[in-house]
Formats: structure tokens, C-alpha cells, sequence
């Protein structure tokens, strides 16, 4: 018995684990040198002061949390979550119908209209909010279009609506993919069990469609909350200087204050913030 | 009760339904019968309300019912799937069509309870569809069904997704319910031996069109079309011409004894038909009966099946005895059997 034990080098299982480390260890180092390093860098710097020319002096301080509730800093915080959170919103007012049609379409024409959904992703970023300073600016398309209809000009540009028409533009297409693959794998005949029961289409839609969809309503929120919240090349370019967002303040101790630590410990809020609003969807999608 | 008046649908090329025309009465337990891609999904889901017919009429008591949406129809319709809310319990599952009437919380609660009790599935009212297994999913779409007391319910494959044991049971079952509730059942099925033991009266689909609709025991001993006599139960069958007597005249064994159903000219084309319960094995030098030799003998408990293979024809002949076969594979035979067990079916041109 001791001899056949010894005779095999690993035990399945063990074997198992050894192949995945194999499989696991480039995408593991990937993370733990890109993300995992620096992100603990950056937990490190809270607590230091900042030099007087830039820099870190490594001295112990709880000044930067301090002032993290200042309310000129606060109110930052809270204007990026309104306008984040206003633009989960529409994203999902609008992509939620999209969704539902594109889903409903013969086999064909979905795979077109998904290709149309994803197709602006083909184009860089920064270049797609460019043209739309192009279409808000002054003489812009959307001013002459309002003009000639006897309701313009207005300020469009460089104004917070400027800031959730970019990022509404920018991440509406996570909102609508999940939706869609969720409506998409939806039983018809549920929708046509609730008919038979004597339920109307919107009963059917509150109380069956909707419900149904829920995890992939919050997938989708999420998708375009976090990208939104964090923003700053979009409220830069699209809000002037009236506005400034969570990323842009940032990006601001980083690379204009030179305050590190500060600038740290607002990404760090932020990082925070996040964690917890995916935690919450995870706990709300297991209960659903 | 339910008056289906030329209903056609066309699918692109394929024509679903072709001029079906249909009576069924008040708490009739009727049966759809016919293979798959016949139509008689499509027929079902008219009644219904999710398709829409190219022509004809239905009504129900008279009213017209393909004006009315499917969610203003006094009609249950148990899908094959079933159909259950994945994010509903039993009970809400089974409330779910109350609450859209409308009804006081209370007296939800109290039928929501009465028909659990009826399936018995009452302990299992907090559980989700996706807790339970396939016999008490079949029972929770029956108690769904059922609750809203439909004038009419429409049962979609009922059985098809239960294993056998369960299947034999849940037969019962609906029949017993049947019975209890007085409502007017309409079974969409594949399966003959469902339809049989199930249905007052069954309407065979082949193509589109209906066959014959007849009682069981009818629609078993007189078959009015070859399709019927072929697909419901096991036949023999033997082609041939009306020979104007008791009997078919067959090109490979002559004359043939059996009954005409219907009056047939002689040298009409006609097929005989025998079921395998009515044919008697005989010794090979019997003075009548068509030679063959036996092919393989299966038992099967309380009788054995014996097939016949008979030179000339292209299907072993099969025939069924009672207990257990005293012939072995390999005995010369001849099969016979008496005009009056054999059918004589006319076959249109």
C-alpha cells in the first residue's frame, strides 16, 4: 500500500491545481505587478505629507482625510455622483427599450443591430468627444437644428448637460449588450403564459420581463456608473471650467498641485465607493 | 362548445392547417392527435390567441374569439414547457392569474390554497419552480391553469416531459380532475396511447388536415384512412383492390378476408387492415392463411409480440398472444385471422 502511494508523484487533484497555476501565473503576475503594486503604492501615500516643492515627505499624517471632508471637496464628490448616477439613468431609460426591439428582431437584423451598438468602439475616444464639441459648440449642428426650429441658441457646451450627453453617448452601449443578452435568453412563452392569465402587456412587462432582467439592469447600470464616475477626459473636454468632476480633481493633485497624497487619497474614496456599489449589486443579484 | 369553422394558417410554403373544421362540447375531454409538425400546435395556439389564423372562425358559446387578445379569453393554456415564473414561488405562480382579475387578497389566498390541496402540492407553496421536480412543475402549471376556472383549457403536450412512471400517474390525475372540475379539456398529443386513454374523443392530424375524429375504441377497430390506421396502434397492413366481397384481392396473396367500412366499387384501391391482437398463427400446412416464417419473439410480460417475416411483403407481419409464444425464431407458419377482425380502408387517389 505505502509503495503504490509513493509511486504516484501528485494526486489528481493536486495535479489540477499545479496545471491551473501554469495557466493562471501570466495574468496572475499581470495584475499583482500593474494593479495590485501600485494600487498599494498609492494606499501607502494617504497617510504622508506632501513636500513643499511636490513630492512625498514620509511623515505620518491624517491631515488628507481631513480634508478630504472639506466641502469644497465634497461637493465635487457629490456633483460626480449626481451626474453619474443621472446618466445611469437615461442610459438606462434608453437602452432598456433598445434592448427589448433589438431582441425581438428576426435573427438577421439582430446581429446588425448589435454590430451598429458596438460598431462607434471602432473609432478612438478621445476623437468621438471631439466631434462633439463640434456638434454642441455655438455654431454647432445642435445650435443651427434648434435655430432653424425657432428655439435657439443656447449654451450647450461647457455645461454639466454637455458632460451627460458625452459620457450618456460614451458608455450607453454597456448598458444596452448585458440587457440585451438577458432579454434575448428570456423564455417567449412566459410572456405568452402571462397573457393567457389574463395579464396586459405592461403587467406582463412589470411583472414578469422586468423583474427577470433585473441582475442584468444592474450589470448594465454599473457598467456605465463606474466608468462615468471616475471620468475626466469627458467633463475636460465637454464641461469647461465651470464643472469639475471627481477625475478631474484628481487628476489635478496628481499633475498640477503636486499633491500626491492627496490626490492618493481621493483615488482611493473613489476606489472605495466603487468596491462598495459592486459589492451591493453582487448582493443584490444573488438575491434576486 | 368550442366551434373551430375552416381555419387555415400558412407558414411561407408550409401550410400549418388546411380548412379545419372542428366541434367540441361542453366538458368533452378531447384529444388532438397527430404527429409532429401537423398542425395541431398551431391549431392550439389560435384557440388560444398567439396566432392568427389566414381564414376561418372560432367561437366559444358562439362568441367570436379571434377578435378578442389572448389576455380576454376564458382559456388556460398549459404550455409544454410549462411556462412557470422562475422568480415566482408555487403559490405566487398560481396567483398570478387571480391577481389579474382583480380578486381581494383574501379570496386568492383562499383558491391559491384549494387547488394547491386539489394537486397536492400544498406543502411545496413557498418553494420555486427551479426546487421541484418534473411531476410537481406539470402539477403547479395544472393548478395555474385550473384556478382561474377557464371555460376552456388547452394542455400542450401535457405529459411529454415526464419520465414514464410519472406520466402513467399524472394520466390518471388529469382524468380524476377532469372529472372534478367539469372543465372542458382539449389535449394536444403525439402520443396515441395518451390520446386513448385520456380523450372521450380524439380528431387525428395528418398534414394539416383532420382525419377522422372519433371515440377511441371507433377510431381503433374503424379507421377511416390509411394515416389512421397506420398511426394509431400497431397494423398490419396489406395493399391491394376491393374485390366487391368480404375481403381485398392482394397482387402477391389473392384474396384477403376483411370488412369494408364504407362501400367500396370493386378494383377500387384499398389497404386491409388487421391489428396484431386479432392474428392467429397456424401450421405451415394450415389449408388458409399467408406463409412466412417467424422472425423473433418478444415477451413482454403479460403477452408476447411475434413478428413474421412474409416473403412478399416488405413489413414482418406482427401478431400478439397472450402469456408467453409457443413458436421459436426460425417456425415455418402461416398468419391468418377472421373477416370480420380485418378492416378494409379506402385509399384516396
Amino acid at each position: 500500500m505505502k509503495s503504490e502511494v509513493k509511486a504516484r508523484p501528485v494526486s489528481p487533484a493536486r495535479g489540477r491545481r499545479l496545471g491551473a497555476l501554469v495557466f493562471l501565473s501570466p495574468g496572475l503576475a499581470y495584475l499583482v505587478v500593474l494593479m495590485l503594486v501600485p494600487l498599494a503604492l498609492l494606499l501607502s501615500d494617504t497617510v504622508f505629507q506632501r513636500g513643499r516643492f511636490g513630492g512625498i515627505v514620509y511623515e505620518f499624517t491624517t491631515e488628507n482625510f481631513e480634508r478630504l471632508l472639506d466641502p469644497l471637496y465634497l461637493n465635487v464628490v457629490v456633483n460626480s455622483l449626481k451626474l453619474a448616477a443621472l446618466t445611469t439613468l437615461i442610459a438606462l431609460l434608453l437602452g432598456y427599450p433598445t434592448a427589448y426591439l433589438i431582441a425581438q428582431l428576426p435573427r438577421k437584423w439582430k446581429t446588425v443591430a448589435l454590430v451598429a451598438i458596438v460598431l462607434p468602439f471602432w473609432t478612438n475616444f478621445i476623437i468621438r468627444v471631439y466631434a462633439w464639441i463640434m456638434l454642441l459648440s455655438g455654431p454647432g449642428l445642435v445650435n443651427s437644428g434648434l435655430k432653424a426650429l425657432g428655439l435657439g441658441p443656447i449654451e450647450v457646451l461647457y455645461t454639466e448637460g454637455a458632460i451627460v450627453t458625452g459620457l450618456l453617448y460614451s458608455y450607453l452601449p454597456l448598458m444596452v449588450l448585458p440587457l440585451y443578452a438577458a432579454i434575448d435568453r428570456l423564455d417567449p412563452q412566459l410572456r405568452e403564459a402571462s397573457a393567457n392569465l389574463g395579464a396586459s402587456a405592461f403587467t406582463t412587462f412589470r411583472k414578469v420581463t422586468f423583474p427577470l432582467t433585473l441582475p442584468a439592469v444592474m450589470t448594465g447600470s454599473l457598467f456605465v456608473f463606474v466608468p462615468s464616475f471616475g471620468n475626466f477626459v469627458i467633463p475636460e473636454l465637454l464641461g469647461g471650467s465651470k464643472s469639475i468632476m471627481v477625475g478631474n480633481l484628481i487628476r489635478d493633485q496628481f499633475l498640477k498641485a503636486r499633491d500626491w497624497p492627496f490626490g492618493a487619497t481621493l483615488a482611493l474614496a473613489l476606489v472605495v465607493a466603487l468596491v462598495l456599489l459592486l459589492l451591493a449589486q453582487s448582493w443584490m443579484a444573488r438575491r434576486a | 362548445m368550442l366551434r373551430i369553422d375552416g381555419v387555415s394558417r400558412r407558414f411561407g410554403d408550409i401550410t400549418a392547417l388546411d380548412d379545419v373544421t372542428l366541434e367540441i362540447g361542453q366538458g368533452e375531454f378531447f384529444a388532438l392527435l397527430g404527429p409532429s409538425g401537423c398542425g395541431k400546435t398551431t391549431l392550439l395556439r389560435i384557440v388560444a390567441g398567439f396566432e392568427t389564423p389566414d381564414a376561418g372562425t372560432v367561437t366559444l358559446d358562439g362568441e367570436d374569439l379571434l377578435s378578442r387578445p389572448p389576455n380576454r379569453r376564458p382559456i388556460s393554456l398549459m404550455f409544454q414547457s410549462y411556462a412557470l415564473f422562475p422568480h415566482m414561488t408555487v403559490a405566487k405562480n398560481v396567483a398570478y392569474g387571480l391577481e389579474r382579475e382583480g380578486l381581494a387578497r383574501q379570496e386568492v389566498k383562499k383558491r391559491v390554497g384549494e387547488v394547491l390541496e386539489t394537486v397536492g402540492l400544498s406543502a411545496h407553496a413557498g418553494r420555486k419552480p427551479a426546487q421541484l421536480s418534473g411531476g410537481q412543475r406539470q402539477r403547479v402549471a395544472l393548478a395555474r391553469s385550473i384556478v382561474k376556472r377557464p371555460r376552456l383549457l388547452l394542455l400542450d403536450e401535457p405529459l411529454s416531459a415526464l419520465d414514464k412512471k410519472v406520466r402513467a400517474d399524472m394520466q390518471l390525475e388529469l382524468k380524476r380532475l377532469q372529472n372534478e372540475v367539469g372543465i372542458t379539456f382539449v389535449v394536444v398529443t403525439h402520443d396515441q396511447e395518451e390520446a386513448m386513454s385520456l380523450a372521450d374523443r380524439i380528431a387525428v392530424f395528418d398534414r394539416g388536415q383532420v382525419c377522422q375524429v372519433d371515440e377511441p375504441i371507433s377510431l381503433y377497430e374503424r379507421p377511416r384512412t390509411p394515416f389512421v390506421a397506420d398511426f394509431v396502434g400497431a397494423n398490419n397492413l396489406f395493399p391491394g383492390t376491393a374485390s366487391g366481397l368480404d375481403g381485398i384481392k392482394s397482387e402477391q396473396f389473392g384474396m384477403l378476408p376483411g370488412r369494408p367500412l364504407t362501400e367500396l366499387p370493386a378494383g377500387a384501391e384499398a389497404l386491409l387492415a388487421v391489428r396484431p391482437e386479432k392474428i392467429r398463427l397456424a401450421d405451415e400446412n394450415a389449408a388458409r392463411g399467408v406463409a412466412g416464417s417467424v422472425l423473433d419473439v418478444s415477451f413482454y410480460g403479460g403477452v408476447s409480440h411475434i413478428s413474421v417475416d412474409v416473403p412478399g411483403h416488405d413489413r414482418p407481419v406482427l401478431a400478439a398472444v397472450q402469456g408467453a409464444a409457443a413458436v421459436r425464431p426460425g417456425a415455418k407458419v402461416k398468419v391468418r385471422w377472421e373477416a370480420g377482425d380485418a378492416v378494409v380502408v379506402a385509399v384516396d387517389q
